[in-house]
């Protein structure tokens, strides 16, 4: 195949990929929908008969959702492959890039972390903020495939950009769950979780959750701004130069590190430490965002 | 502990305005163009130090702060793990049933040897006492923790290192052209406080060849290369270099970079009478991707002086709004637009002045013309030959001895992250009373996971003890 063929069938299977999630969010959608209405139907509370009979129900909605994750999601992985191979490249060279890639992490990270733990509830959330990412990056961001620019040529670029970008998804999937803390939490605050919501996981477990996360990421984000640091030292001269996208990474570091600090030594649990958990990963996409389309400096790979 | 913390969340907000307002050290022409729009509010920004935040006072007094808060807790607690590397954990409560895992069960004897050889192999470091024992594992959790902590100061150090005994200098170098490396062939250069002009390596670099290449449909760049002959020392032999923008050139702890490429047009200005007043390459600075250029050409030795304000296009194009732009990258179809002046360049004011403009307050203009390639004006005062088109670089040469410093601080603190975050410090207590019953409890510091499942393993082993 031709490269821009192989730019074609990464369009195709972008859109696929989009197709398939849209499957996936209405199956969650249906999935806790119906899930609002049985219990509610049933006596109080409904005993031990009526939550299986009610999680009967839904489970094989569930499970189908699900699987339109891990197939969207593989749409995904052979789109992103399919780019790269058009460009004759690894898939980080600008923006439209970068965003399928991050959409892939955040995406691979929940079915990851699926594995372990029960997040299926969360497949509402992650499949409409995978849906709203690629639809941005086709219709705002999209570039034609096209090789790098000579600055973005070196093994750093596949080193520290995976190491960035896998970093990036799981501390989103973090703050998913951090949010999630928060609301409801103060559902609990007014009195009981509402039907739907008593199938989530208590507020301990999305604590503990979160935590986890950002703990299993923070040395892979350290060293994403360490091979940054090291590329920047290979093509500019200098390993740090407060250049606005080193600056930022550098306050999302010193936010998750607070973050860690805050748990592990102060012991801050539950709301606070979501708090934290939040601010700290609206630095990330802020200098995702920010910095990619407004901002000056050296990293300004966007090709916006 | 929490002034650390609250230091740290301050270090961070106190990069943010840097990254919001420009900084002389980055962009110096946006932070002219500030006083320019509002001179009130930017002589207020300056007085905060706000266009060089990472240089101020107060940048630099909350990360002293934070540092010496840092070292005063970590070497204290380094030199006590230090002590504790061989130490044993202490000896087995009495009230076993308070720990957070507990079994107990009438046992058959032998199960305290089986669950101490379990704990052995498991590499716990064991303490017996009075027919008790205890056990801990995940000392690693501290050295890693320490080691991380340890390696902040010791990249504090390699920054600090660089900032007093690096340089960094930049020079503008046209193709055929040998740079040598002492002060006055930098464009601009600067030391650190204990670097000195005689710390500067010898070695001349002549740049042979220089290729740019554009991609077709997108004019983006895809490539440089830059071929160069060097000669490291005095009478040294000389050497072929490429330098790319990934790779530099190394003299020892000096690097080479290869920062940005133009063009400079070669011309020759005779005066009146066909003297030669001015000849060679002139370099221009671009304005755009595709190396649309300004550039002076100034001619101080004529009379009257004479100076060319003009624009290079690598390929010459028109745009209806712009006038004469460049359409690609290369030097496909070079032209050079100029407006003629004479009278006074004011080169000897002493006010130093931009290579790339002319102060045309004291000149009077003559003319207006373009020329390709070989071609000659002429006017009263004189004529100007285009005789071609050479591309210069600008290279960039670091040195920064701290920089190794840093990169190990770097490496260790990720190691240190890993082994402190991944490790899990718990203890372990089995013991067996006068009447044969079996206490196995476990305490997880920091509420560790996993413990759980290790102690009911162990459990599960100790029952199937055997008489
Ligand atoms: C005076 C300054 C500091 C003090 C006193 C301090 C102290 C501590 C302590 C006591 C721990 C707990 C380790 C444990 O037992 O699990 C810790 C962990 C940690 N510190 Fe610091 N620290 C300081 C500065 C910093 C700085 C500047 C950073 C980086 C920006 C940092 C990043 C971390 C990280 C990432 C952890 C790991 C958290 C974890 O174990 O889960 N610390 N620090």
């Amino acid at each position: 195949m031709t490269h821009s063929s192989w730019a074609y069938t990464s369009n195709y299977l972008i859109y696929s990929s989009m197709a398939v999630y849209t499957l996936a969010f209405f199956a969650h959608a249906y999935e806790t929908a119906w899930a609002v209405r049985s219990p509610e139907s049933q006596a109080p509370a409904g005993g031990l008969l009526a939550k299986t009979f009610d999680f009967a129900r839904t489970e094989k909605v569930a499970r189908i959702a699900t699987s339109f994750m891990i197939l969207g999601t593989l749409l995904l992985f052979a789109g992103v492959v399919a780019r790269g191979i058009s460009a004759g490249r690894v898939p980080w060279g600008n923006m439209y890039e970068f965003s399928i890639t991050g959409a892939l992490a955040f995406c691979g990270a929940y079915l990851f972390a699926l594995r372990k733990y029960d997040l299926r509830w969360l497949g509402l959330i992650v499949s409409i903020a995978v849906l709203l990412t690629l639809g941005t990056a086709i219709t705002v961001l999209y570039r034609p495939s096209a090789p790098l620019v000579p600055a973005l040529k070196s093994t750093w670029l596949v080193i520290h950009v995976s190491a960035a970008i896998i970093s990036g998804g799981v501390f989103l999937l973090a703050n998913v769950i951090a949010a999630a803390y928060l609301y409801l939490d103060a559902m609990e605050q007014r009195g009981e979780r509402s039907a739907w919501a008593k199938r989530l996981p208590s507020l301990e477990v999305l604590d503990q959750l979160s935590y986890r996360l950002v703990a299993f990421v923070f040395p892979l984000w350290t060293f994403a701004v360490i091979a940054g640091a090291i590329w920047a030292e290979h093509a500019w001269g200098r390993y740090w130069g407060w250049d606005p996208k080193e600056t930022w990474a550098f306050i999302t570091w010193v936010g998750y590190a607070a973050y860690l600090h805050a748990r592990v030594t102060v012991g801050w649990r539950g709301r606070k430490a979501a708090w934290l958990c939040l601010l700290a990963g609206s630095t990330f996409l802020f200098n995702y965002v920010y910095v990619n389309v407004w901002g000056t400096g050296k990293h300004t790979y966007s090709g916006l | 502990m929490r002034t650390a913390l609250i230091l740290l969340l301050l270090l961070g907000v106190a990069a943010i305005p840097g990254s919001l307002i420009p900084q002389r050290t980055q962009n110096p022409m946006a932070v002219r163009e500030y006083f320019a729009n509002d001179p009130t509010l930017a002589s207020w920004f300056d007085r905060f130090s706000l266009f060089d935040v990472y240089g101020s006072p107060w940048f630099s007094a909350i990360y002293i702060l934070l540092f010496i808060s840092l070292i005063g807790c970590v070497l204290p607690r380094s030199l006590e793990h230090l002590k504790l590397a061989r130490a044993l954990p202490p000896i087995t409560p009495k009230n076993l049933n308070r720990m957070e895992f507990y079994r107990s069960w009438p046992g058959v004897g032998g199960e305290y040897d089986a669950g101490k050889s379990w704990l052995k192999k498991n590499r716990f470091r064991i303490r017996e006492f009075d027919g008790a024992l205890s056990a801990e594992k995940g000392y690693l959790r501290e050295t890693g923790n320490l080691l991380f902590h340890l390696s902040l100061i010791l990249i504090l150090i390699g920054v600090s290192l660089g900032a007093l005994f690096g340089m960094k200098g930049e020079a503008i170098v046209n193709v055929g052209e040998r740079f040598v490396n002492i002060p006055t062939s930098y464009d601009s250069l600067s030391y650190g406080k204990l670097f000195t002009d005689r710390s500067l390596p010898s070695f001349s670099i002549k740049v042979t060849d220089f290729v740019g290449k554009y991609n077709l449909i997108t004019n983006a760049p895809e490539d440089y290369t830059l071929r160069v002959e060097t000669v490291r020392e005095q009478n040294a032999t000389r050497e072929n270099h490429i330098i790319k923008v990934n790779s530099p050139l190394s003299f020892g702890s000096t690097n080479v970079y290869l920062q940005a490429n133009g063009y400079s047009p070669v011309v020759t200005v005779r005066d009146s009478k066909g003297q030669v007043v001015m000849q060679g390459p002139v370099p221009f600075l671009p304005q755009d991707a595709n190396l649309t250029s300004i550039g002076a050409i100034k001619v101080p030795d004529s009379i009257p002086q004479l100076g060319f304000v003009a624009t290079f296009l690598p390929t010459a194009a028109r745009d209806k709004v712009r006038g004469g732009i460049s359409a690609f990258p290369e030097a496909l179809d070079p032209k050079l637009l100029f407006s003629i002046w004479k009278g006074d360049l004011g080169l000897d004011r002493g006010v130093p002045q931009s290579v790339y403009r002319i102060d045309t307050s004291k000149m009077q203009k003559i003319g207006l013309h373009s020329l390709q390639v070989g071609q000659t004006f002429t006017f009263a005062e004189g004529s100007i030959t285009f005789d071609g088109v050479t591309p210069w670089v600008n290279l960039q040469i670091v040195r920064d001895p701290g920089k190794i410093y840093a990169l190990v601080g770097g490496i260790v603190a990720i190691l240190g992250l890993l082994a402190s975050l991944f490790t899990r410090r718990r203890r372990i207590w089995i013991r067996v009373n006068e009447s044969g019953v079996v206490e196995v409890a476990g305490l997880a510091k920091n509420g560790a996971p996993g413990l759980e499942n290790e102690i009911s393993s162990l459990v599960g082993l100790l029952e199937r003890v055997e008489r």
